[in-house]
């Protein structure tokens, strides 16, 4: 994570290993296994989160389940108290959300949901006024991973969001270089990237993470 | 009051925890069952390939010999392992595949454990001329190789999946996952009332017909409803069929019977709601085997169609009601009932469902005067598939002799 700071990161998403990862690919899906065969808690994501975020904003990635377990309302008072900003919740949807929004607006977190081609207005909107922070909008339909291109939905996604909601709105899945980020930061407020990310830690440990950063960054300013 | 409400809830059970993706197809897919149990040209063409596909109805067999055995009570068989591919999983795979080209959809997919809901996908696929792909646990190709063959032979692409522990768990979370990609193109024909609303609720009323046959059957054969209704419980989709016309029947007991493993306080074992928690898994809140972190945890069970972690919301309401009634039942005792089943009927029928002929014998051997009792058991799935493994277990065959027949069997594999 620091060699993504000194890469020029904006913000960082830091996952909590889930054991059935349902909209994960499979190169999250084995690092998955690894942090959890390796010992990994849902606790050891605060100490990640307060590890980085003096240095930049971090957001919290889980899975519902996991989040349950440990208590929203103590989730949320943890998260606040190593310095988190929110969580972006992929198999949580505002319906079955109030208990977690409610824990996270009383600490003042930012809850994320997420928003995708198939989303009706309607259910954008409902996106646009329980999210805090930004709107998370998957740029195809699937599951996290490099792609060759970014899907075409996805501009046009951005444009639906914004007319539902001010917030700022970040694109993610299948985004992987620089040339993808610049194609994104033309349309979107931010560039999510995950997947590729693991995969340069997995092939070429901190300095790749740097490196691909640095290409990141520099696409998303080009 | 008829459960779920309109959000998909039963109580605190169900509802929906997936991706956003995933609304919209979950919203159609409800919108398509709702009209379609509306439609006569759909309730017809249902019941006619029910009845001239799958061979519905399935008897009522009055099990005359293991009545004797268990000392007189009266032990009556639904026989959902007569129905067509072997199991009671075609009746809800011909309701959805009905579905799928109510939507337009030309693509199936499906996860399975045994193999059964896998080959009645794969048989409905043939049927309907869609594309099929099922998703199985690596460890469960190996476990069920026979049921593999049967689904490639239909057509269907086969998926071993060696994520996780590589079983029924791992090929829901990757039929989830093909899904949340082709959802336009592509129907997910969940095996069991689990998984997001509506499947739970859908699942289950494709599959209450075998309630409602049970129920006038018993009526007609002897005169009065069950003191008991018996059934294996993985996710549940058979129990749920047989429980769901007798929920109104108070004094009948209805009786689930969840895979116990080593014994459920060994924790070896796929007892959710003997021994999990409430938690979320698979889009919807039920009982689950979970961790304190609320990782979902390793299952153990001889049966892979009932070595799975969760449990369909609906029992999770009804357990918690006390309207139904859960236990395990070890390994040991499924193969003694399998066994007992075999020698005294001449019924060879799957390991899942002598889960539940175990279980029937546990409560008939806890009534204080059991002889006058009558007790359905819902024999969902018949046994050919589990011949290899109850070979083993009753040591039928050598291991030199199991070694010898593998080496023969890839010997003439390397014949041109």
């Amino acid at each position: 994570m620091l060699a993504m700071v000194e890469g020029g990161v904006d913000a960082i998403e830091v996952g909590v290993p889930y054991s059935d990862p349902g909209m994960d690919g499979p190169v999250i899906q084995v690092a998955v296994d690894a942090a959890l065969r390796g010992g990994s808690r849902v606790a050891h994501v605060f100490d990640a989160v307060r590890e980085v975020s003096p240095r930049v904003p971090t957001v919290v990635m889980g899975y519902w389940n996991p989040m349950e377990k440990y208590g929203p309302a103590r989730f949320a008072v943890d998260l606040k108290a190593a310095g988190g900003s929110g969580a972006i919740t992929p198999d949580l949807i505002p319906e079955e959300a109030q208990p977690w929004v409610d824990a996270a607006y009383a600490q003042e977190l930012a809850p994320v949901f997420l928003v995708a081609p198939s989303s009706t207005d309607e259910r954008i909107a409902t996106v646009g006024r329980t999210n805090r922070g930004f709107v998370y909008a998957t740029a195809v339909m699937g599951v996290t991973g490099a792609r060759s291109a970014v899907g075409s939905r996805a501009e046009e996604l951005v444009a639906r969001v914004r007319a539902q909601t001010d917030l700022p709105v970040g694109v993610g899945l299948g985004i992987s270089n620089g040339e993808q980020a610049a194609q994104v930061a033309g349309f979107a407020d931010a560039v999510i990237v995950g997947a590729a990310l693991v995969a340069a830690l997995r092939d070429g440990g901190p300095a790749r993470v740097r490196q691909l950063t640095e290409d990141l960054a520099a696409g998303v300013r080009r | 009051m008829t459960l779920p409400d309109a959000t998909g809830h039963f109580g605190p059970y169900g509802g929906r925890f997936v991706p956003e993706a995933l609304v919209a197809a979950l919203d159609e897919l409800g919108e398509a069952h709702r009209t379609s149990q509306q439609d006569p040209d759909f309730v017809a063409e249902l019941d006619r390939l029910l009845t001239t596909y799958a061979g519905r109805p399935t008897p009522l067999t009055d099990a005359r010999r293991l009545s004797e055995h268990v000392g007189g009570a009266r032990v009556l068989l639904k026989r959902e392992d007569l129905a067509h591919t072997g199991s009671h999983k075609i009746n809800n795979v011909l309701g959805q595949a009905l579905l799928t080209k109510r939507m337009g959809k030309k693509r199936v997919i499906a996860e399975t454990g045994a193999g059964q809901h896998g080959v009645a996908t794969a048989t409905a696929a043939a049927l309907f001329g869609f594309d099929c792909t099922v998703y199985m646990g690596e460890e469960d190709t190996r476990r069920q190789a026979l049921n593999v063959a049967r689904m490639r032979l239909l057509g269907a692409e086969v998926v071993p999946v060696s994520t996780g522990t590589k079983t029924l768990k791992d090929a829901t979370n990757e039929a989830f996952r093909d899904w949340v990609a082709n959802v336009e193109t592509t129907h997910y024909a969940i095996g069991s009332v689990v998984g997001p609303h509506p499947f739970p609720a859908m699942v289950r009323d494709f599959q209450r017909i075998i309630g409602v046959e049970a129920r006038q059957q018993c009526l007609d054969l002897v005169g009065r409803l069950p003191d008991a209704v018996v059934a294996c419980v993985g996710g549940g989709s058979n129990a749920m069929g047989i429980f769901h016309a007798f929920l109104p029947d108070a004094d009948v007991a209805l009786i689930g019977c969840e895979a116990g493993g080593d014994g459920v306080d060994t924790g070896r074992h796929a007892a959710p709601l003997t021994a999990g928690s409430p938690g979320v898994l698979h889009g919807a809140r039920s009982y689950l085997m979970q961790d304190e972190d609320g990782q979902t945890q390793t299952t153990t069970s001889i049966s892979a169609g009932l070595d799975y972690p969760g449990v369909g919301p609906e029992h999770a309401y009804l357990r918690d009601s006390g309207r139904a009634h859960y236990r395990g039942v070890t390994d040991a005792d499924a193969m003694a009932a399998l066994e007992v089943l075999a020698k005294k009927e001449g019924i060879l029928c799957a390991i899942e469902s002598a889960h539940a002929v175990a279980g029937a014998f546990q409560w008939l051997s806890e009534q204080a005067e059991s002889s006058d009792r009558v007790v359905v058991v819902s024999c969902s799935g018949r046994g050919d598939k589990d011949v290899d493994t109850a070979a083993r277990w009753f040591g039928l065959v050598t291991a030199e002799e199991v070694a010898e027949a593998e080496l023969v069997r890839a010997h003439e594999g390397e014949q041109p």
